[in-house]
This record gives C-alpha cells, sequence and structure tokens, in this order.
C-alpha cells in the first residue's frame, strides 16, 4: 500500500494501481482518451500527462506509471496545464469541426476535455487531413477524419471480443483504422466498440441523425435478449425508446452489451399488436377490448386452463397469470416453450452456481451443448478471461468458433459419462472447475449426468460452486421460481387438453399441438403465436412496464418503464386483472403495487436485488439417461425472439452478416 | 594526438580485405575466445565497466553497466536476450554498415561475449531491412562461425551454448528505437512501448533483453583483450575509446573513419577529410551526431572536442557521430525542413504529438523555407516543438524538435529574412 | 506513404494470386526463417516471410515484387496470425511493395545527408528519364520513389535499385546506370567514384593504410 502525494495531499492507495488511479482516489479528473478501465494501457493519446516525482523532468502518462511510495504527483501544475493544452491542441489540429453534423455531439469527449482543458483556439493553419470511411457492416457508422487514433475499438476487438477484427494500417499521420478489406464487422459484441469511442469516429449507424442526448428521457432497464440480464439503458424521446446503451454493472455485464440486445430497439416500433384481435371464421379481425373480454368470458374454462410464459416476460406477468389461473383452479404452468422437461425441483441445480463474475476464476470449464457466442454472449468475454488465466475448456457438442483455445469433444451427450483420460485429469487437478450446461444439454438429460460430474470432480467446495446451468430465455430463471414448470414440460398441458391457452408472448411453442384450445394471446408482438391465436390482446413489451426478471445466476433486477405501450395496448398485469373480472374470479391485487407484494409474500426471493439463494445443489441420481446428439436451438443470433425479429436492424444483420447478402447503402 | 592504426579496433574498415572468418582469424578476431569468456561474467562486466565504453547508438550510457542490469540467472525460467541494434536509420550514420559487410566477425564475437556476460540465451541482430549486401555478408558470417563450432551448442569451446540469429527490418527507422525493435522482433508494428518495464525486466517475448548498438558489441572483444586501461587511455574523462565517425556533406572528402574520441572537430576534418569545401570560412553549421540533434554553428564547433560532453555544452550532441557538414551554400532552412519531412515520415503513429506534431513542424518548417508566413509563427513553431518535445513515448519526437529548436537558435534571422523578402513581392504583386 | 494503398481485392487479383504457395526452394527457406524464433513465437517470422513471398513474387513476374492480398492471407495461414495483424505490419514498413511494381525499383535517398550532395540532380536525371514519383514508366521498367536516409551518407549521393546500391552519384554516373539496366546489363555497383574503393577518403585513406595491399594484422605492434 504506497504512500503517494497528489497535489499536496497524502493518501494510500492500493498496490498496483497506477498514478492516475491514485489521482481519482484522491478526487482528481484525470482526462483520457485511450485508457480504459477494461482493456491493456495504451498510454497513446498523452492526454492523463501529470508531473510526477522523482522522475524525469518531464511530464508522465500517469495512465501507464505504477504508483510508489513517496511519489509527489501533481495534477494541478503549470507544467501539466501545458501539456493537456499541447495534446488537446495535437488532437484538434486534424479533427474535423463537424460537432454540429456529428452524432457524438453532446457526449463526445473530444468535445468536453476541449472545453475544460483546451486553448480555446487554433494556431493551425495548414490543411488538415481527411480520411475516407471504412465500412464496419451494417451496426457500425464510421467517420474517420474524426479518429483520434486512440485504439480502443482495436484493443477490444482483440482483447474483448477475442477476434482481431480491427486494426491500425499505416503509419504516422496517415495511419488508419480499419477492418480487412472493409469486411463488416461480425462479431456479436462489435458494437461496443461505438461506446468506446471517445469521439464521433464509430457511431451508430441505425441510430445515426436520429436525436440529440440531450433530448432523450434515461430509463434503467434490463436485457431480455438473453437470460444474462445485462444491465441497460433506454434512451426515449416522446413514446418510442431511439437506443439501448449499457450500463456498468461488474457482477453482470461489466459495461458491454450483445449486439442483438442492443439494436433489437427499433424492432420495439414494428409489428406491434397495439389492438384486440379476435378470429372469426377463421381469420383475425380487429376488435374492441370489450369485444375480446366478451369473447373469452364465452368460453370460461375453469380449471381447464393452462400457461405459456415466453421468454421475454417479466416475473409480475407470469405471477398475475398465475394468480388468474389458480383463481380458475389450474396449475397448468409452463415456461420452457419448445417442450424441455428437465427437473427443477431443485433451482440450484438449475442456476448458474458460479455467477458470471466468478466463472473468470475457473480453471477447467466443461460447456455441455452451448454454443455460447449465440447463446449468452457476454458470457464469452468472461471465459477468454478464465483461459487467459489458465483455465482448460472443453466443449460437448458441435464445433463452434470459441474464441479462446477449446477442446472439442464430439457432439454425443454420452461423452458427459464417458470422459476422455484427458479431460479427467484436467478436472482432477482442477482447483476450481467448473461445467456449464446450455439448453443443448439439457435436451439431452445433461442435468442429472452433470450433477453426476458435479459429484465425482466435487464441484461444490469451499467457497466454490462450479455447477452451471446457461439458460437462453430472459423469463427463465423467473419463471422456475414462480412454478412455471410441469413435470413433463409443455407436453403435461397438450395432454391436459385444456378448453383454453393463455399465452404470455409465448412465440416459440408449437401450437398447432393446442389445436383444439382456445388461444389467448396476451403479447406486444405481430409474430407466430398471433398467428394462432384465436384472442389477442395486445400487451407491453419489456420497455412499456416496470417488472423484475432473474437472470441465469438467480440474479433479480428490476427495469423500469420507459415509454408507454402503443395504441390500445395495455401492461399485461392489467389485461390479467380485467380477465379476471371477465371470468367472475379474484385474482388478489388491484394495482401493480397490491401485485408485486404478493408475488414477494409468495416467493420473497423476488424482492430483493441481488443472487437468490437457492439452496444448496442436490445429490446426483443413481442414474442417469444423458446420451443423444447435441444440436443447438440458435439457428440465427439476431432473430431469437419477437421483438428481434420485428427489428429492420437485425434482420439486415441476419442477411448479411449471416447469409452474405450486401444490401445497397440506400441512398448514400 | 592521433590514433595509431595499431589502435583502431576495426581494421578492416575499409573493406580491402576479404570479410570472411578465415581473413578475420588473421587480424585477430576469434583468438581464444573461449578464454575471455572464461574469466567470467562478473569480471567481463567489470571489465567493460572499466574502459568507460558508452553506448554507440546514440545515447551513450554505459556498456558494462546497462549489461549489469541483467538478471544473474533466471528466476522463472524465462531465457534472457540480446537484441543487437542494427537499425542503422539516423540520417548521417553509416558506420555499422560498415562493419558489418567489412568486419561481422567483431560483431559476432562480440554477441558471444557480450550474450556470455549478461546471462543471455541468444542475440538476435536486427538489421535494417535496406541493408541487403549487408545482410547477406552477415548471414554468411554467422553460418561461418556455426560452422566453425564459434556458435551454438559449447560456443567457440567455452562450454556455453548461444545462438546468433539475422533478423532484418522492413523500412522503418523507428525500430531503431530498443522497445519498438522488441516490438518488430515480435512481428508487429515497430510501436515503441510503454516504459517501465524495461526490457531488461520484460523485453523480448517477455523475457529479459539488453539492446545493444552494433559498435558497442563489436568494440567488446577488443576492450577484454587489450584491457580498459588501453581503451580508457584514449578520449577525455567520461568520453573514453576510440570512435567510428562519419563525416557526410560539405567537406572535401566524406569518408567513415575510427578516430579517438574527443578529437577536435578541426582537427579531424583536416586530418581526414580533406577539410571544409571552400575552406573553413565557408563553414556555415554542422550538425554533429546524426540528424536528430541541434545544428551548432560553424564557430562555436571548429575548435570542439568532438565528445559527448563537449558537443552537450554547445546545446547538440554526438548522437552516433554522424558529421554532418553544411557550407554557406547551403539552405539551411530547406535541410533542416528535409529532416522534419523525415521525421513526419518515420513517426510510427502511436501518439498523439509525435503523429500529428511532426506533419504541422513539416509543413510550418516548409512555409518558412519559402518564407510564406508570419514572423509570429516562428516562435509559435518554436513553442510546437516545445509541445512535442518531453510529451511522446519514445524519443523520437524529441529527435523532431531538435533540429528546428537549433535553427531557430542559431539562424532566426534568416528565417526573418525569408518571410520579409516574400512579403516584399507579394507586396509588389498586390 | 499518403500514396500507399493495397492493390484492391478484385477477381482478378483472386485468379492470378489466390494459389500462391511457396516454390519448393522458398518452402525450405520459410522453414528455416521459423526455426530462428522460439517455439509458438512464428508471429515473429512475419516479416522475413513477407519478404521472400515479396521476392516470389517478384521473381515470378520479373519486377522487384510486391504483396497482393491473397498473398498477404497465405503469409497469415502459415504463422496462424490474424490477416488484419499481417496487413498492419505490411502497410507499417516501407519496403513492402502493396501494389505492382515495375522492374527496378529506383529509390532516390533524398534526406539531407544526400541531399547536401546532390540528391535534386539525381532526381532531376530520373525524371528527365520519364520516371515519375509513386509511378512506374510505361514500359514497365522503373518505379520511382524518394526514399529517407539509406545509411550511405559517406558516399553520398546515392539510389538503391533492387538490392544494390549506387553511391557517389553525379547526374551522368546515374544515367550511365539507368541505361545499363534498361539495356539488361548489370552496371558496377557501390561507389561509382573512379579509384575509391568503399568509404575512405577519395584519393585513398588517412589510415589503416596498410590494410590496402595486405591483411594486415596489427597484433604485432600492440
Amino acid at each position: 500500500m504506497p504512500k503517494v502525494k497528489v497535489d499536496g495531499v497524502e493518501l494510500e492507495v492500493p498496490a498496483g494501481a497506477t498514478v492516475l488511479q491514485a489521482c481519482e482516489l484522491a478526487g482528481k479528473e484525470i482526462p483520457r482518451f485511450c485508457y480504459h478501465e477494461r482493456l491493456s494501457i495504451a498510454g497513446n493519446c498523452r492526454m492523463c500527462l501529470v508531473e510526477v516525482k522523482p522522475g524525469p523532468p518531464k511530464p508522465q502518462a500517469s495512465c501507464a506509471l505504477p504508483a510508489s511510495e513517496g511519489q509527489e504527483i501533481r495534477t494541478d501544475s503549470e507544467m501539466v496545464k501545458k501539456a493537456r493544452e499541447g495534446v488537446m491542441e495535437f488532437l484538434l489540429i486534424n479533427h474535423p469541426l463537424d460537432c454540429p453534423i456529428c452524432d457524438q455531439g453532446g457526449e463526445c469527449d473530444l468535445q468536453d476535455q476541449s472545453v475544460a482543458y483546451g486553448r480555446g483556439g487554433s494556431r493551425y493553419h495548414e490543411h488538415k487531413r481527411a480520411v475516407t470511411e471504412k465500412y464496419m457492416g451494417p451496426l457500425i457508422k464510421t467517420t474517420m477524419t474524426r479518429c483520434i487514433h486512440c485504439t480502443r475499438c482495436v484493443r477490444f476487438s482483440e482483447e474483448i471480443a477475442g477476434v482481431d477484427e480491427i486494426g491500425a494500417l499505416y503509419r504516422g499521420e496517415t495511419m488508419q483504422i480499419s477492418t480487412y478489406l472493409e469486411k463488416a464487422a461480425k462479431h456479436e459484441l462489435s458494437a461496443n466498440v461505438i461506446d468506446l469511442c471517445p469521439v464521433g469516429a464509430l457511431t451508430s449507424k441505425p441510430y445515426a441523425f436520429e436525436a440529440r442526448p440531450w433530448e432523450l428521457k434515461k430509463t434503467l432497464s434490463i436485457d431480455v435478449s438473453d437470460a444474462i440480464g445485462a444491465n441497460i439503458r433506454l434512451d426515449s424521446r416522446g413514446r418510442e425508446v431511439l437506443r439501448i446503451l449499457p450500463r456498468v454493472n461488474d457482477d453482470v455485464n461489466e459495461e458491454w452489451l450483445a449486439d442483438r440486445g442492443r439494436f433489437m430497439v427499433d424492432g420495439l416500433t414494428r409489428r406491434r399488436l397495439d389492438r384486440p384481435w379476435l378470429r372469426r371464421d377463421g381469420k383475425l379481425v380487429a376488435a374492441t377490448w370489450a369485444e375480446a373480454f366478451a369473447a373469452v368470458a364465452s368460453i370460461n374454462p375453469g380449471p381447464s386452463v393452462a400457461v405459456v410464459a415466453g421468454d421475454l416476460v417479466d416475473c409480475e406477468t407470469m405471477f398475475a397469470a398465475k394468480s388468474l389461473a389458480s383463481a380458475l383452479g389450474s396449475s397448468l404452468l409452463e415456461g420452457r416453450q419448445t417442450g424441455m422437461a428437465y427437473t427443477t425441483s431443485s433451482l440450484a441445480a438449475v442456476a448458474f452456481n458460479s455467477t458470471l463474475a466468478g466463472i473468470e476464476d475457473a480453471d477447467a470449464i466443461l460447456i455441455v451443448g452451448s454454443q455460447v457466442r449465440n447463446e449468452a454472449p457476454l458470457l464469452n468475454p468472461r471465459l477468454r478471461k478464465a483461459v487467459k488465466r489458465g483455465a482448460k475448456v472443453f466443449v460437448i457438442g458441435p464445433v463452434w468458433d470459441t474464441t479462446f483455445p477449446a477442446t472439442f469433444l464430439g457432439d454425443d451427450a454420452v461423452t458427459l459419462a464417458n470422459l476422455p483420460a484427458e479431460v479427467a485429469d484436467a478436472f482432477g487437478a482442477a482447483n476450481k472447475p467448473a461445467i456449464i450446461i446450455g439448453g443443448a444439454g439439457l435436451a439431452k438429460g445433461a442435468l442429472e449426468a452433470g450433477l453426476g460430474f458435479a459429484a465425482r470432480f466435487n464441484l461444490v467446495r469451499d467457497g466454490w460452486n462450479g455447477f452451471n446451468v446457461l439458460h437462453m430465455a430472459a423469463a427463465r430463471m423467473g419463471g422456475l421460481m414462480l412454478g412455471y414448470a410441469q413435470p413433463g414440460g409443455l407436453a403435461d398441458l397438450v395432454a391436459a387438453k385444456p378448453k383454453m391457452v393463455i399465452s404470455l408472448g409465448a412465440d416459440e411453442v408449437d401450437w398447432t399441438k393446442f389445436a383444439d384450445s382456445m388461444i389467448v394471446h396476451i403479447g406486444h408482438h405481430g409474430d407466430k403465436a398471433a398467428h394462432a391465436a384465436d384472442v389477442i390482446l395486445p400487451a407491453a413489451a419489456f420497455s412499456e412496464k416496470d417488472g423484475t426478471y432473474v437472470n441465469t445466476e438467480g440474479r433479480v433486477q428490476f427495469a423500469e418503464r420507459a415509454v408507454f405501450a402503443p395504441g390500445e395496448a395495455r401492461e399485461d398485469w392489467t389485461i390479467m386483472r380485467a380477465l379476471a373480472d371477465a371470468f367472475g374470479v379474484n385474482v388478489g391485487f388491484d394495482s401493480f403495487e397490491q401485485l408485486r407484494a404478493a408475488m414477494i409474500a409468495a416467493v420473497p426471493a423476488l424482492g430483493v436485488e441481488g443472487l437468490a439463494d437457492y439452496g444448496a445443489l442436490p445429490t446426483a441420481p443413481a442414474s442417469a439417461d444423458c446420451t443423444g446428439t447435441i444440436a443447438y436451438p440458435i439457428a440465427d443470433p439476431y432473430l431469437t425472439n419477437a421483438i428481434g425479429r420485428a427489428s429492420p436492424t437485425l434482420q439486415r444483420c441476419s442477411s448479411e452478416l449471416l447469409h452474405g447478402e450486401l444490401q445497397a447503402e440506400a441512398a448514400e | 594526438m592521433a590514433l595509431a592504426d595499431k589502435d583502431r579496433i576495426f581494421t578492416n574498415l575499409y573493406g580491402y580485405q576479404p570479410w570472411n572468418l578465415a581473413a578475420a582469424q588473421a587480424r585477430g578476431d576469434w583468438d581464444n575466445t573461449k578464454d575471455l569468456i572464461a574469466r567470467g561474467r562478473d569480471a567481463i562486466i567489470q571489465e567493460m565497466k572499466d574502459s568507460g565504453l558508452r553506448g554507440r547508438g546514440g545515447a551513450g550510457f554505459p556498456t558494462g553497466m546497462k549489461w549489469s542490469f541483467m538478471p544473474k540467472e533466471s528466476k522463472d525460467g524465462r531465457p534472457s536476450f540480446l537484441v543487437i541494434n542494427a537499425d542503422e536509420s539516423e540520417p548521417g550514420s553509416c558506420k555499422d554498415r560498415e562493419i558489418i559487410r567489412h568486419d561481422p566477425h567483431k560483431l559476432i564475437e562480440g554477441a558471444l561475449v557480450a550474450g556470455f556476460a549478461m546471462g543471455a540465451r541468444a542475440a538476435y541482430i536486427y538489421i535494417r531491412g535496406e541493408y541487403i549486401r549487408e545482410a547477406e555478408t552477415l548471414f554468411a558470417a554467422v553460418a561461418e562461425a556455426y560452422d566453425a563450432g564459434l556458435l551454438g551448442k559449447n560456443a567457440a569451446g567455452s562450454g556455453y551454448d548461444f545462438d546468433v540469429f539475422v533478423h532484418r527490418g522492413a523500412g522503418a527507422y523507428i525500430c531503431g528505437e530498443e522497445t519498438a525493435m522488441i516490438e518488430s522482433l515480435e512481428g508487429k508494428k515497430g510501436q515503441p512501448r510503454l516504459k517501465p518495464p524495461f526490457p531488461a525486466g520484460a523485453g523480448l517475448y517477455g523475457c529479459p533483453t539488453t539492446v545493444n548498438n552494433v559498435e558497442s558489441i563489436a568494440v567488446a572483444p577488443t576492450i577484454l583483450r587489450r584491457g580498459a586501461a588501453w581503451f580508457s587511455s584514449f578520449g577525455r574523462e567520461n568520453n573514453k575509446g576510440t570512435k567510428l565517425f562519419q563525416i557526410s556533406g560539405h567537406v572535401d572528402k566524406p569518408c567513415v573513419v575510427e578516430e579517438e574520441m574527443s578529437i577536435p572537430f578541426r582537427e579531424l576534418i583536416e586530418k581526414h577529410c580533406g577539410g571544409i569545401r571552400g575552406g573553413w570560412d565557408n563553414l556555415l553549421a554542422v550538425i554533429p551526431g546524426g540528424s536528430s540533434v541541434p545544428l551548432v554553428p560553424a564557430a562555436e564547433i571548429m575548435d570542439a572536442p568532438m565528445d559527448f560532453d563537449g558537443l552537450r555544452a554547445l546545446g547538440s550532441g554526438l548522437g552516433t557521430a554522424a558529421i554532418i557538414v553544411m557550407d554557406k551554400s547551403t539552405d539551411i532552412v530547406r535541410a533542416i525542413s528535409r529532416l522534419s519531412y523525415f521525421y513526419k515520415h518515420e513517426s510510427c503513429g502511436q501518439c498523439t504529438p509525435c503523429r500529428e506534431g511532426t506533419g504541422w513542424m513539416w509543413r510550418v518548417m516548409e512555409r518558412l523555407r519559402t518564407g510564406d508566413a508570419d514572423v509570429e509563427e516562428i516562435d509559435m513553431l518554436f513553442n510546437v516543438t516545445k509541445q512535442v518535445e518531453g510529451h511522446t513515448i519514445c524519443a523520437l519526437g524529441d529527435a523532431a524538435a531538435w533540429p528546428i529548436q537549433g535553427l531557430i537558435r542559431h539562424f532566426r534571422p534568416e528565417i526573418e529574412r525569408r518571410i520579409a523578402a516574400r512579403a516584399d513581392v507579394r507586396e509588389a504583386a498586390e | 506513404m499518403a500514396d500507399r494503398h493495397p492493390e484492391p481485392d478484385s477477381p482478378a487479383l483472386r485468379a492470378r494470386w489466390g494459389s500462391f504457395a511457396w516454390t519448393p526452394e522458398n518452402a525450405t527457406k520459410a522453414k528455416e526463417i521459423i526455426a530462428r524464433y522460439p517455439a509458438g513465437r512464428q508471429r515473429s517470422a512475419v516479416m522475413p516471410l513477407l519478404d521472400l513471398a515479396q521476392r516470389q513474387v517478384g521473381a515470378e513476374e520479373n519486377t522487384q515484387g510486391w504483396l497482393p492480398l491473397p498473398v498477404m492471407e497465405y503469409v497469415a495461414a502459415q504463422l496462424d496470425m490474424p490477416i488484419i495483424r499481417v496487413l498492419e505490419v505490411a502497410t507499417f514498413y516501407t519496403m513492402y511493395n502493396i501494389a505492382p511494381i515495375g522492374r527496378f525499383h529506383v529509390q532516390v535517398c533524398g534526406t539531407t545527408p544526400c541531399m547536401l550532395r546532390g540528391s535534386d540532380d539525381i532526381l532531376a536525371s530520373c525524371k528527365a528519364k520519364g520516371m515519375k514519383k509513386g509511378h512506374t514508366t510505361a514500359d514497365g521498367l522503373f518505379t520511382l520513389t524518394e526514399v529517407e536516409c539509406m545509411g550511405n551518407c559517406s558516399s553520398a549521393p546515392m539510389v538503391q535499385i533492387n538490392d544494390d546500391n549506387y553511391e557517389d552519384l553525379t547526374a551522368e554516373r546515374i544515367e550511365h546506370i539507368l541505361d545499363e539496366l534498361a539495356a539488361g546489363r548489370q552496371p558496377k555497383t557501390g561507389t561509382q567514384e573512379p579509384g575509391r574503393h568503399t568509404v575512405e577518403p577519395v584519393g585513398g585513406p588517412t589510415s589503416l593504410t596498410a590494410m590496402v595491399s595486405e591483411n594486415h594484422d596489427y597484433r604485432g605492434e600492440w
């Protein structure tokens, strides 16, 4: 714990801290462009120069200099002021004065820091450099003349994403950032470079010229595009969410967001169910709410009702539907839309127990049936970090392009029971062994075999639980906590032949199996379930309601409403409340607060943000039937849910990045 | 005081005789190298320290001390490396080329001795890409040494295993900076690293590494053979030894010559270069240490001792002892502007002040050359050079700034004259 | 520099160079080169391999050689290196020709030491021969580049043409050299100053005179 003096104030800083961090601890703002906490230190922008004694009589890059005992650091001296002014001037001489037409305006580090640290005038009278734009795909818009060569994007793609997609070509003042042959950046986290870029060189292509940051209302929310539960911010203006940005949460998404979660935003305003619909003579026709409720009431199923929860719904919606079903006398609830029926008697056995941050410490990892980059893009950088620290990774399942060294053991699930010696040795020697079972593994019975694996290699030990299930649906863990699971899965619902099935945005169900039931779809997008529905009750998307989500770790998180649902669509719980009236039953709540209180009373863990306690991992069953060829469920990672499928941006990603169809740049 | 031929280290400097092993051995190279090594690491390093040898690559850091920074033994299994800087690219410098093409075995033997002294497992000689024929010679000489058992397992019968590899650059001045050289050796762009960590702690492949100039390494065997006292008998205190001087520009007979350190400029030029073109009165200025050091006006340099301290006292430096002589026919602003172009061309682009500053400085210099500027811009340019100097990752920024500072310091009237002349022309045209 | 751009990717480029592979001789050389670096550090070989590839391309089309993108990709694959990192290297170092080039690459040093000794005249002579900086003559024979200091300052001015240096040039001397090359003959390399051997003072060395005629061993005089 070295003691240093910053501007005359002595303080102790953690061992290994840099001078920049020491200054921040002392409450001093250190301007920077290239430095980023989550990337390697480049030291190239020179904006963070400070004066340090002892040392050479020139300013030092504080981002790269280790803090050491007895240092006297000055951030307020004439030398530092001049150095900052100088660097600012150099950065600006070849930077265009196009702030009025730059999307970064208002949230631009260069703009902010030039105001704070610059000289306020230019002495540069030569020609400014102009750099041609570089095509980087459908998501990233480039204006490379604005580039200040901080190389954050290069370091992100190499270090975090693990794909060397972006490089700095040429040298000196002609250095240019580009992808190889200006191919589109294809990585599933590629758009994070937009956030990282401190200037307007890399901006969001779909969001181009949409809004200025000061016009936007910022709402804290949770990403529903997978089961990671990335913390996001919804930026909205009026009734429209215009963009989605990641928030910092070191336990969940660090500060990254998958492209899918970021760019499905424009799906929120398209293909919306904004009025009730009724099926008449086989055709859906527009209806009023009164007509819709009358149609539903006319069936009045009594206990012959089932509820299927979709992947995007919040816990409150599921609890409200559960209350409704319960009031009617039914407990036929299921959320695993594709028919999976793994045991859910212990939630510890279906959670990501080592935690997302914790998996970085694992030193041996077996992935069973998960294409992580498609199913949980934000987990992959964590796995990379584990590998960088020396972890060995093995995968049972078809080969995919991991961005780290991994050994593929074939795609037969039976391998989990018959491990090659190499794998057994690695796990036998590991200090923090871990297994990650994906949906494709669960479908082949890997849960029980995985518990056997956990017992064999002692995956649960002091301070470590290496047993992990990786879900794909944002609603999954919340649904399991609320009882949305039948022993036989969806098949139990089919077998019960209910008079009515309520779909909570359940767009992945094979609805032909419920041909004899009345299908009441409460959802927000005209997607698959809407086509099968007899009654459509338009509801709110995640951005249009308050709600609780539980991620694959069992982490309870709250999302807030950013905008109101469009047209006649209503928040889901109000629909459930109204249905109760239509059926003449009592659900026990008249307000969202009452609903929430009832839910928390029923499942207290849902009332506390943070990791739910699921108890100890159950003992392994005596025998496990784990066999069959593993096949990953996600064919198109951009179009995994109804919002994404409605998003023109993600449709374009799918066609261009996955299927190689180049689309003409409209009017450019 | 004149250096006698018998005290010259690079006896085949001009290549009148073959470079090959047999000829080199006949001149005294590889003479019982085993015995040199048998003295042990500490004794060798001490001898080098005692000799007063300061690095010949420009910075003048004491060579023996540099070697002593290397770990005595590997604590974690990492090997150590010696990297020999043969990326001679500083305008004016042309000495390592002569060593490599005419006396390569001095370098290779020095590599073994130095490598042993610092506990290195191998040496990489990084030779600039444009030295194509020179690299061919070096590859062949290394092969000869291997064939003769002087390198490889039990090198020269010393019991020490040591490899020497040659690595060719491909056109980048910046790779002469030691950490850029290491990056380049690792197959990357030659962009200097941040220090710390210093190469002696984590250099090539993250292993302890020392980077030495060709001349520093090539003189080591002779110093060990003849003793520190012999070497330090030349030159002034703190500026010991013999040195290869490279004289270019406006002398009658430009040449490369080994002379005693601290030899007065006038004596050096008179003795070996046939004098200044047009006589001493015709001398305008001298860049005494390669393009990176500030120029020195004629009057100040004439009797100055050519060594580190003597030239530093004149606000310049010995650098690589690459002496660029300019007579009064020189367009001095253009001469410096051309150097500014060089630095702009060679900036690696990594850090802001150098990437942006070198281009700016050159563009202003070009306007000063033609007089298309305001007088105030002279001060502005000087200020810009100060904004670059000391603010960059490596010394290229300093090197780009100093020549301009030297010009403004000593030739400001000339610049102002051009601006005034140009203004007159402009006024006349209006 | 600013004009350097890789030859654009095109079906024609792919057709011509897509199947690039080492000649048996170069395959052996490539292996030798990679062996110079520690195991797992094969990326260190990228520079020498790019040079080797450029030379092979040159040999195939009788030019100084250059690096078509498919050839860079071939090197990247051999070294298990991301192609963008290879392109970074190829565009950073000036000796890699990233676009087609002529039979002879006339590289005139224009930095101050050569400038002081008359490199303007040398460039003028080249231009008089129809050359233009950054361009190849219509007959494909000469590509002219002004380069930075080549380290021949004591025998300036100089040009490097492909692998050889020509030093102590004058306008007549460079014209003669260019004429010889155009005629398919190999002119004398090195200094063009009559009577000068290498970098000794013109007219004979002022030191080490004993070395001129014999491989003198000075040790007897120590």
